[in-house]
């Protein structure tokens, strides 16, 4: 069976959406931390997609790339998270409003 | 599909080399030293990396006058007079920031190596990104330069607003950096390459029939662009995270941050989609209107002056991306001296504003500032000074930046987009004004403390004070030093 390159494309559309609208609109921090993830999971497989339609193995080569950054992130990510929670003992957004602007 | 071990020509790597080596050599040393490491120690190690940066850029400078430029790494990295002369900002940038960095340590008790290693790790993020040619190590770059700065945001555990302002830094650079490199595969699977020239080449030789795909990833890169430099509408962190963060880092993140994003910003928009200059400009000039113009009536009501200096810094990027609208290599100079003059005058703004800050990063209320300029001449005249540079004062060098882009924009034929921008200027002169005369002020208490000034960031000040003041007068050198190396630009 051959499934269309579009359809992977669309898929990664979908998820790079669904990623950006939870960072929106949810309020953990863990939450919206995965949602991230979520959004650079999706330009991966747009990447690997695109790589397999142009026979070109640059796009390959690029998820490496993202997926090292993607794991970087993670660990500042929960450093970040961790530090904040130990100050709080929560770990949502909404009591992060010291600051008002 | 075939992969090639691609030649590397190190004497273009040289710099982040350099700055990524003194960040593991003293990381390592920290950690094996018996001893805590002195922070003397560290700033020692951050100088000489700095000052051989700039050695090693003049090397490079000479390189590219003789064989002009080039691009090494399968075209990944580019050599030239543009990526020089922003190798030199990002140096000078980080050694003014070290310098206070190393007095607030000591100050506000965070002692230990991590500071001026992410300082280190930053500061070659952002090289990396003045010196690429291709979307992926743009990805590269700013997100070592974010990464580094995510943490350094949230040093201080003393405070809590630091570790807020770490989380709504983190979460909202994540989310800009996967718009960003979405962008990225976007225009990939649109052109065909991640690789600048390989997309300027493919678009020029190319009719793009279906360009859905390539203006969608435009755009996105666009956004992500839009986030790092707190461009308006993409800037409602940078208060927050301005006013949270240390006032040292909040200082390199006016400074290096503009540097990297704006160069690396025109190099993808000059050199990679400059055929598709007619898509992006009515883009950039809704973005212009509305940064310069947000950055300055915001800046108007703030009573912080790191929120102050938060819209300030959006009301000059807006100045910054003027040069970029107008495609040109005039724009692009003027961009670049912007960035390069810009940098030290904010840095040293940011010191005297960690100074008046005090024990705790607390006093920032403008009205701590009443009368500083008569209790300390020195201290206050520099503060006013360096205001005045960027709110473009005749014989400061702020003046001068302005007049790059906005006469660049004029030979482009944006009259109306120069006067919007020069009537934001006009706005913002009135927030800076005011804290000029809230320093001359008379009625100041007379039992308030005195601002003691260290000797390091006291040599930062007058870095940033000196460039204000001698480019101000004599802006040739370096005027024709950032037009010279856009010629070298690659084509």
């Amino acid at each position: 069976m051959n499934v269309p390159a579009a359809w992977y494309l669309v898929l990664a559309a979908v998820l790079f959406g669904i990623g950006a609208y939870g960072l929106l609109t949810r309020r953990s921090a863990l939450i919206m931390f995965m949602c991230v993830e979520l959004m650079l999971n999706a330009v991966n497989l747009t990447f690997v997609t695109f790589a397999r339609t142009l026979s070109d193995i640059g796009g390959q080569a690029s998820v490496f790339f993202v997926m090292v950054v993607a794991a970087a992130e993670v660990t500042v990510g929960l450093g970040i998270v961790v530090a904040v929670f130990r100050r709080r003992h929560s770990t949502s957004v909404d009591e992060l409003n010291e600051m008002k602007g | 599909m075939s992969l090639t071990i691609p030649s590397i020509h190190y004497l273009a790597l040289l710099p982040v080399l350099t700055i990524f080596g003194a960040a593991v050599v003293l990381t390592v040393l920290s950690a094996l030293a018996p001893r805590p490491l002195r922070p003397a120690a560290s700033l020692a190690v951050v100088l000489a990396a700095c000052v051989a940066v700039v050695v090693e850029a003049a090397v490079q400078w000479s390189y590219v006058a003789d064989h002009g430029a080039t691009t090494t790494v399968a075209h990944a990295v580019v050599l030239d007079g543009f990526a020089v002369v922003g190798t030199v900002a990002v140096a000078v940038a980080l050694a003014l920031s070290a310098l206070v960095v190393y007095d607030w340590g000591a100050r506000a008790s965070v002692f230990g190596a991590e500071v001026p290693v992410l300082a280190l790790a930053s500061s070659a993020g952002a090289l990396l990104m003045v010196q690429a040619n291709d979307l992926v190590v743009v990805f590269l770059g700013l997100e070592t330069l974010s990464l580094g700065l995510y943490v350094l945001a949230g040093v201080d555990r003393h405070r809590s607003g630091s570790s807020e302002a770490a989380l709504k830094y983190f979460l909202l650079g994540g989310f800009a950096s996967a718009i960003f490199i979405y962008g990225a595969a976007l225009v990939y699977g649109a052109t065909g390459s991640t690789n600048l020239s390989a997309i300027a080449y493919f678009l020029g030789t190319n009719v793009v029939l279906r360009p859905g795909l390539l203006y969608a990833g435009g755009a996105l890169l666009l956004v992500g662009f839009g986030f790092k430099v707190a461009a308006v509408p993409f800037h409602q962190w940078s208060p927050d995270v301005y006013q949270g963060s240390p006032t040292p880092v909040t200082g390199m993140m006016a400074s290096i941050v503009k540097v990297g994003a704006f160069l690396a910003l025109v190099r993808v928009l000059v050199s990679a989609l400059g055929t598709q200059l007619d898509t992006w400009r009515p883009i950039l000039y809704a973005l212009v209107i509305a940064t310069c113009v947000v950055g300055a009536v915001l800046g108007l009501a703030q009573r912080d002056v790191k929120r102050l200096l938060a819209y300030s810094s959006i009301n000059q990027a807006g100045f910054m991306l003027l040069g970029v609208w107008t495609g040109s290599a005039a724009g692009a100079a003027g961009t670049l001296f912007y960035v390069l003059t810009y940098a030290p005058v904010v840095v040293a703004t940011f010191a005297v504003v960690t100074l008046a800050g005090g024990v705790g990063d607390t006093r920032h209320s403008i009205d701590g500032y009443r009368g500083l300029a008569r209790r300390q001449p020195w201290l206050g005249g520099a503060l006013i000074v360096l205001l005045l540079s960027q709110l473009g004062a005749p014989l400061t060098v702020g003046f001068y930046a302005k007049y790059a882009v906005l006469s660049a924009t004029l030979a482009s034929g944006g009259g109306a987009l120069a006067l919007v921008a020069l009537l934001s200027a006009a706005v913002a002169a009135a927030f800076y004004l005011r804290w000029v005369m809230v320093l001359v002020a008379e009625d100041a208490e007379d039992d308030a403390e005195r601002v003691a000034v260290p000797r390091a960031t006291g040599l930062a000040i007058l870095a940033g004070v000196a460039v204000a003041l001698v480019f101000g007068v004599w802006p040739g050198p370096v005027a024709a030093w950032a037009q010279h190396a856009t010629l070298l630009f690659l084509p």
